[in-house]
C-alpha cells in the first residue's frame, strides 16, 4: 500500500537553512514538535493494522489455493477470470483470460478493490500519515525536505478514485451474488444456510456501506449540484450518503477486517481445518 | 523628532468594524482614496460578537411590517430621546443596506420561499432581524471584509496595486486627530507591531471605533472598547452627546469568573427562552412598566401562545427592551432570589428539543459547553446584566454623520450618539452600522472631493502627539518625588471597579460624586503610568495610552449621569426613579474644559464641561405615527400642543 | 478544583531569537489559558505580547500552540490539564514570529486577496435574491470560519515547507473557493471564471493530501476536509479527469464559439 507520496529527499541547497518549523523567520524552537500526548499512537496503530492486512492478503492472493469450498468463494478470488480457476457451479467464473494466465487468478481482480482502497480519501490520510509520515500527526514536523502532494505523477492519479469507485460497485455486485450463492449447501441445493452465509452477509453489508459512503459517491449522487432545491431526490440521497460518509473511516476498517475474515473463513473450510456449521 | 512617515489620503476611517468598513466601501466607491486604521487584525472587530441579527423592516416574515413600525419601535425603545431624524433614516434605509449585503455574497438564513428569514427580538413588534444562526455579526464583518477585498482586486486590475485606492492599516492605533484651524488635517498613529509612529494626512476622518465597555468591570466588550473615538473627538474639539446612557445587557454569563460578562444572545429569549428566579418563578410578569402594559402578555399561557400565533396574542415580558429586563434581573438578585453565582436562570432546555437548540443557537451551545461546562439543552443558564453598549457618543448631524465644531470629522456606529436615544433595541446596532456607516463614508468622500485646498498638517501637533505617546517610557524620570511609576494594569482594574460599582446599572448621587473623585485620583496616577521594555508590540504601553481615553470617557459618563436627575433607558437613578417628561427635551453635551490650553494636561482638575441643549422637536408626520395616549407618557405638555 | 500554582513555559523573543521562559502562576477555578497569560502580563511580564480580542471564541485572534497543539488561548480551559502538568505556550509555528506569542499572519491576507470574489448575478437587483435554505447550508457552514488560521498553521504543506507558501492557498482559502463554488447565486461561471479549475491551477488544491489536520484543529468544528476540500477535489476531477465531461465541455465551447 505504500507508495511514493511525491516527497523526495533531494539534497538541501543550503545546509544551514533548516526548513519547516525551523525556518529562520519563525519562533526559534528546536524541537520538531512540542506535543505531550501520545500522538504517535494513532499513526503507529494505523500502520500496524494496514501492514497486517498487506501481509495476510499478499499471502492469500498469491497462494492460489484453498479459496473455494462449495458454496463459498473467497472474496479475494471473485470473480475468477482465468482458466486455472477452481470450478464453481453457477459461481463467479468467467474464463476471460484463458490459459496463458499462469499465476493466481486473484491478482486479476484484486487490482480493482485494491485500487479503490488505495485511492480512497480515508486510506490516503491513513497511509500518508502512518507509512509516509507526511505528516506523522498534526503539528508534528514531517521528515521530508520537499513536498508536492498530489500535484504530479504518480500521486496525481489519486484523482482516478471515482473510476475505481465505479469498478468497486461492480465488484460489490458480484460479491452480493456470491453471498446469495452462499445460501446453498455443498451440493448446490438452495435454501440452506451455514455460519459462512452469516460471515458473507456481514461482509457484503460492510462492503456496500463502505463503497456507498465513499466521497466520490457522495459527489456523484448529489454533491456536484449547485441547487439541491431543484433536485429533491438527489438531495435526499446526498444527505443519506453524507450520513454514511461521516463514518467512512470506521467502515473502511470494518470492511477491511470483514473481507479478510470472509477469506479466512473460506480458507479454513477449504483447507479442511474447520467444518462449516450448517444451520439448515 | 518629527521624522515620521507621512502619507496622503482623501478619507481616513478609524475603526474596521461594521460602520468603519461600510464607510470605507462607500468612500472608495465615491472615488475617494480611503485608508482604514484598526487596532486589531482586519476582520476581528467587535462586530463579530453581535449575535442576534440586523433589524430591517423587510416584511419577509410578517407582511405588516414597514419602516414606520420600525421607527416607532426604535423611538419607544429609546424613550423618545432619540435623534428622531436618525431613527427615521435608519428605519427607512435598513432594508436596502441588508439587501445590498446579499449582492456582496452574504448568506442569511432563509424563509421557506427563499427570502431572508427574520426573527423576533426584544422591543420589535414584528419578526424583523435578518440573521445567520447566532453569528450574524461575523457574517456582516466577513461580507464587508470580502467586499473590500473585491474592491482591492478591481484596483489591482486597473492600477497594478491592491492598495492604491483602499488600504487597511491593521494593528495600528490612532492617538490624535490632527487639525488645521477648525478643520481636520489627518491622524497621528502608531503601529502596534513595531511601535513606529506615522501620520496619515487627510481632509476627512471618519471615526468608527465602537464603544467604551472596557471602562467597566463586567462587560461583554473586548479590549478594543476603550472609548478611543469618543476621546479623539473630544480632544479634537467635537462634543459628546448623552454619555450617561450605557446599556447593560440583561443576559451576560455570570460563571465562571473569567468569562463573567460574556454575552448570551437575546435570540435565546426571542426563540422561546424564559427567565426564572431561584424559586422557579417567571418573574418578568411582575416588571412590565406602565408604558408597555398593553403590549405584553399578562399570563404565561398567553406569552407561550404568542410564539405560535403572534397576531392574536401579546408577547411575553422576557422580550421587553433590554433596560427593563436588566433592571428586573438586578432587583431579583438583590431581593435574594438569585442563582448560586448571583444571576437568574435563563432556560431553553425545557422549552425546545435539544436538536432545535443546537441548530438555532449553535454558538451559545458551544460557548456554554466550552467555557462553563453547561449543556444548555439539558440545564438552565445562569445570567446577569453586563455592560454592553453606549447609546451616547459623538454628537452628529443626522443626515451627514458630521461631528459638530470640527469640519471634516464624521462619526458612525456605536461611537456616534443620538440614534438610539436612551436605550438601544437589539438588532438596531448592526443596521445602525450599515446605514450610518454608509452615510458617513458618503459625506466624508463628498467633503474631501469638493474641498478647494487640502488642509496642511502642523509639525508642532505631530511633535506633541509623539511626545504624549512616548511618555509612559519615561514616567520614572519625570517626577522623582512622586514615587515609582504606576502599573497601567492596576490602574485599569481600579477604573473598571470604580465605574462598575459607582456608575453602574443603578446610580446614586453620592456614589457618582465619589466616582468623580476616584477618577481624578486615577488621572493623576495615570500621568505616571510607566512601562518596561521597548515599543515593539508592547501591551503595557498600549494600555497606558488607552487609559487616557478611558478616563476621559468615564468622566463624561459620570458627570452626565450625575446631572440627569431622572431614570430613563440606560440611566437609572435610585434617587430619581421615575422618567420625567421635562428631561426628554434635554440633551447633555460633554466637551473638554480647556481644549487648547494647559488644563488639558493638568490631571488634577476635571477635564469635562457639561452643557444642556434642548432637543429638536419631532417632525409632525412622525409624531402622527403614534397614538395620542402614548405620546402623553413621553412628551411634555408644550410639545404636545405644537 | 480551587486555586493552585501552575508551571508555565511561554516562548518569548522575536525574529532574532528567543526561547521558552518559565513562570509560576496562580490558577483559579474556571479559568482558560488566556486568563493565565493575562495574569502574567499584569503581574510578572507587562510587555508579554499576545493577540486577543473577544475572549469568547468568536474572533479568532488568540491563536497559539499549547503543548504543541494549535489552539485558541481563550477556548482552552485550564481544567483539561492536571495541576502537576507543565503547560507550554508558543506562537504559531508556521508563520514568522513578531514578538512573543504574536506572529505575522500576513500570508493569510495575501492568500485571501488571490481568491476571486463573489460574482453577483447580472440580472438580479438587491432584494430580488431568492435562495433556498438547503442551497445555502453548505456555504454557511464554511462561513462560520472565524479566520483564526489554526488550519493554515497546522497544515504541513506550508508548516513544514516554507517554499510551498507561494503555490498553496491553505485550507482556509481553498474552503473559501468551495464556499463560492457552492454559493447558489455565484455567477462566476457566467463571467468566464471557473473556480474548480483555479482551485487546482492557482490555489494549489493538489498539494492537499487530505490528512485532515485542518479539520482536527478547527475551533468551529467545520468539516473542512470532508465538506470543502474533498468536494472541491471531486469538482476538479469533473472538469479535468472525467473524459466524458471534458469532451462535453469541448463540444459546448466549440458550439458557443461558432
Amino acid at each position: 500500500m505504500a507508495t511514493d507520496t511525491g516527497t523526495d529527499s533531494d539534497t538541501d541547497p543550503d545546509p544551514d537553512e533548516r526548513g519547516g518549523v525551523r525556518t529562520r523567520t519563525r519562533a526559534a524552537i528546536d524541537a520538531p514538535h512540542l506535543r505531550t500526548d501520545r500522538w504517535w499512537l494513532a499513526p503507529a496503530a494505523t500502520a500496524a493494522g494496514l501492514l497486517a492486512f498487506i501481509v495476510y492478503s499478499t499471502w492469500r492472493a498469491f497462494a492460489n489455493a484453498d479459496y473455494y469450498a462449495a458454496p463459498y468463494v473467497s472474496p479475494f478470488y471473485s470473480p475468477c477470470l482465468a482458466d486455472n480457476c477452481a470450478p464453481m457451479r453457477n459461481g463467479p467464473n468467467a474464463d476471460l483470460f484463458g490459459s496463458w494466465w499462469g499465476i493466481s487468478p486473484a491478482i486479476i481482480i484484486l487490482v480493482f478493490p485494491l485500487g479503490f482502497r488505495l485511492t480512497c480519501y480515508y486510506y490516503r490520510k491513513a497511509y500518508y500519515r502512518g507509512f509516509w509520515a507526511s505528516p506523522p500527526a498534526c503539528a508534528v514536523a514531517e521528515p521530508h525536505k520537499k513536498y508536492t502532494g498530489e500535484t504530479r505523477f504518480p500521486l496525481v492519479f489519486q484523482n482516478l478514485h471515482r473510476y475505481f469507485f465505479y469498478a468497486a460497485l461492480l465488484v460489490a455486485g458480484i460479491l452480493t451474488y456470491d453471498t446469495v450463492l452462499s445460501f446453498r449447501d455443498e451440493h448446490y441445493n438452495w435454501g440452506h444456510m451455514g455460519l459462512g452465509s452469516l460471515v458473507f452477509l456481514l461482509n457484503i453489508t460492510l462492503i456496500w456501506a463502505y463503497t456507498l459512503s465513499c466521497h466520490s459517491c457522495r459527489h456523484i449522487v448529489g454533491g456536484k449540484l449547485k441547487h439541491f432545491s431543484k433536485h429533491p431526490v438527489r438531495y435526499r440521497a446526498w444527505q443519506w450518503v453524507g450520513k454514511l460518509n461521516a463514518r467512512h473511516m470506521q467502515l473502511a476498517w470494518a470492511s477491511l477486517v470483514s473481507v479478510g475474515l470472509a477469506d479466512f473463513y473460506v480458507y479454513l473450510v477449504a483447507s479442511g481445518a474447520f467444518d462449516d456449521p450448517r444451520f439448515f | 523628532m518629527s521624522v515620521v512617515d507621512r502619507q496622503e489620503w482623501d478619507v481616513v476611517v478609524v475603526g474596521a468594524g461594521g460602520a468603519g468598513l461600510r464607510a470605507a466601501i462607500e468612500a472608495r466607491e465615491r472615488g475617494a482614496r480611503t485608508a482604514v486604521i484598526c487596532k486589531s487584525l482586519f476582520g476581528k472587530a467587535h462586530t463579530v460578537m453581535a449575535e442576534g441579527g440586523i433589524a430591517a423592516a423587510m416584511a419577509n416574515v410578517n407582511s405588516h411590517d414597514n419602516w414606520q413600525v420600525h421607527f416607532r419601535d426604535t423611538m419607544r425603545g429609546g424613550k423618545f430621546l432619540n435623534q428622531w431624524r436618525m431613527a427615521e433614516l435608519h428605519a427607512r434605509e435598513a432594508p436596502d443596506r441588508v439587501w445590498e449585503l446579499e449582492t456582496w455574497g452574504a448568506l442569511f438564513d432563509r424563509t421557506k420561499d427563499g427570502r431572508i428569514s427574520q426573527r423576533n427580538f426584544g422591543g420589535h413588534e414584528y419578526p424583523r432581524l435578518a440573521h445567520v444562526g447566532d453569528r450574524t455579526g461575523l457574517e456582516l464583518i466577513r461580507t464587508l471584509q470580502q467586499k473590500i477585498v473585491s474592491l482591492q482586486q478591481e484596483d489591482k486590475k486597473e492600477t497594478g496595486d491592491y492598495e492604491s485606492r483602499l488600504k487597511v492599516f491593521q494593528e495600528c492605533t490612532v492617538t490624535r486627530v490632527l487639525k488645521d484651524g477648525s478643520r481636520v488635517s489627518g491622524v497621528f498613529a502608531y503601529e502596534r507591531e513595531t511601535g513606529r509612529f506615522f501620520v496619515l494626512e487627510a481632509p476627512s476622518v471618519v471615526i468608527a471605533t465602537g464603544g467604551i465597555g472596557k471602562s467597566f468591570k463586567v462587560t461583554s466588550n473586548s479590549w478594543e472598547y476603550t472609548g478611543d473615538g469618543h476621546a479623539l473627538a473630544l480632544l479634537a474639539g467635537a462634543p459628546l452627546l448623552n454619555m450617561e446612557f450605557v446599556q447593560f445587557h440583561p443576559t451576560g454569563m455570570v460563571w465562571p469568573p473569567s468569562v463573567k460578562g460574556i454575552l448570551v444572545t437575546e435570540s435565546v429569549r426571542g426563540d422561546g427562552g424564559v427567565l426564572r428566579n431561584s424559586e422557579g418563578k417567571r418573574f418578568m410578569f411582575d416588571y412590565v412598566p406602565d408604558v408597555f402594559k398593553e403590549k405584553y402578555a399578562e399570563s404565561e399561557a398567553e406569552g407561550d401562545r404568542w410564539y405560535e400565533d403572534p397576531d392574536h396574542n401579546r408577547r411575553p415580558p422576557e422580550l421587553l427592551p433590554r433596560d427593563e429586563v436588566a433592571r428586573a434581573i438586578n432587583s431579583e438578585v438583590k431581593a435574594g432570589r438569585g442563582t448560586p453565582h448571583g444571576g437568574v436562570f435563563l432556560d431553553v432546555s425545557t422549552r425546545m428539543p435539544a436538536d432545535v437548540i443546537r441548530r438555532r443557537l449553535p454558538s451559545m451551545y458551544h460557548q456554554f459547553k466550552e467555557l462553563a461546562d453547561v449543556d444548555i439543552t439539558a440545564e438552565a443558564m445562569e445570567v446577569g446584566p453586563t455592560c454592553h453598549y453606549v447609546m451616547g457618543g459623538i454628537a452628529v448631524e443626522s443626515d451627514t454623520a458630521a461631528a459638530r465644531n470640527v469640519q471634516g470629522l464624521f462619526a458612525a456606529g456605536e461611537v456616534a450618539g443620538g440614534m438610539h436615544g436612551s436605550n438601544r433595541l437589539g438588532g438596531n446596532s448592526l443596521s445602525d452600522l450599515l446605514v450610518f456607516g454608509r452615510r458617513a463614508g458618503l459625506h466624508a468622500a463628498e467633503y474631501a472631493n469638493t474641498l478647494a485646498a487640502r488642509p496642511t498638517v502642523d509639525e508642532v501637533q505631530i511633535d506633541t502627539a509623539a511626545a504624549e505617546a512616548l511618555r509612559p517610557f519615561s514616567a520614572e524620570g519625570t517626577e522623582a518625588s512622586a514615587g515609582p511609576p504606576e502599573n497601567p494594569y492596576t490602574l485599569h482594574q481600579e477604573l473598571q471597579q470604580a465605574m462598575n460599582d459607582l456608575v453602574g446599572i443603578i446610580r446614586r448621587e453620592g456614589e457618582m460624586e465619589q466616582a468623580l473623585e476616584k477618577l481624578a485620583d486615577l488621572r493623576v496616577r495615570a500621568w505616571r503610568a510607566g512601562v518596561e521594555g521597548h515599543r515593539q508590540f508592547n501591551p503595557g504601553w498600549h494600555l497606558s495610552l488607552d487609559l487616557r481615553n478611558m478616563l476621559l470617557v468615564s468622566e463624561c459618563v459620570a458627570r452626565a449621569a450625575l446631572e440627569r436627575r431622572e431614570s430613563r433607558g440606560g440611566h437609572t437613578r435610585e434617587d430619581h426613579p421615575a422618567m420625567d417628561r421635562e428631561w426628554r427635551r434635554v440633551n447633555l453635551l460633554c466637551a473638554l474644559t480647556d481644549p487648547a490650553g494647559q488644563k488639558a494636561t493638568d490631571p488634577a482638575s476635571g477635564q469635562i464641561d457639561l452643557t444642556r441643549e434642548t432637543t429638536e422637536p419631532i417632525r409632525a408626520d412622525l409624531l402622527a405615527l403614534f397614538e395620542k395616549e402614548e405620546l402623553v407618557k413621553y412628551l411634555a405638555e408644550e410639545e404636545l400642543y405644537e | 478544583m480551587s486555586g493552585y500554582t501552575a508551571h508555565f513555559k511561554v516562548w518569548r523573543g522575536d525574529v532574532k531569537g528567543g526561547g521558552l521562559e518559565d513562570f509560576k502562576v496562580d490558577v483559579n477555578e474556571g479559568e482558560v489559558v488566556l486568563d493565565i497569560i493575562h495574569r502574567l502580563q499584569a503581574t510578572q511580564a507587562p510587555d508579554l505580547a499576545v493577540r486577543w480580542n473577544c475572549k469568547a471564541g468568536k474572533c479568532g485572534s488568540c491563536s497559539a500552540e499549547i503543548n504543541g497543539r494549535p489552539r485558541l488561548l481563550c477556548m482552552t480551559r485550564m481544567s483539561v490539564f492536571t495541576p502537576e502538568e507543565t503547560i507550554t505556550v508558543t506562537p504559531l509555528r508556521a508563520f514568522p514570529v513578531i514578538r512573543d506569542l504574536v506572529t505575522d499572519v500576513g500570508f493569510n491576507y495575501t492568500k485571501a486577496r488571490e481568491v476571486p470574489s463573489f460574482v453577483p448575478p447580472a440580472d438580479l437587483a438587491p432584494g430580488e435574491y431568492r435562495m433556498m435554505q438547503e442551497d445555502v447550508d453548505r456555504s454557511q457552514e464554511f462561513r462560520k470560519c472565524i479566520e483564526c488560521f489554526l488550519c493554515q498553521d497546522t497544515c504541513h504543506v506550508v508548516r513544514d515547507h516554507e517554499e510551498n507558501k507561494s503555490a498553496f492557498a491553505g485550507p482556509r482559502f481553498l474552503m473559501r473557493v468551495a464556499e463560492l463554488d457552492m454559493h447558489p447565486l455565484d455567477a462566476a461561471e457566467a463571467s468566464g471564471l471557473d473556480r474548480k479549475r483555479t482551485a487546482q491551477e492557482e490555489h494549489g488544491l493538489g498539494y492537499c493530501n487530505i490528512t485532515k489536520c485542518c479539520s482536527e484543529v478547527c475551533p468551529e468544528g467545520i468539516h473542512i476536509t470532508d465538506n470543502a476540500l474533498i468536494p472541491l477535489k471531486e469538482r476538479a476531477v469533473d472538469r479535468k479527469y472525467d473524459p466524458l465531461v471534458w469532451l462535453g465541455s469541448k463540444i459546448r465551447r466549440r458550439g458557443a464559439d461558432s
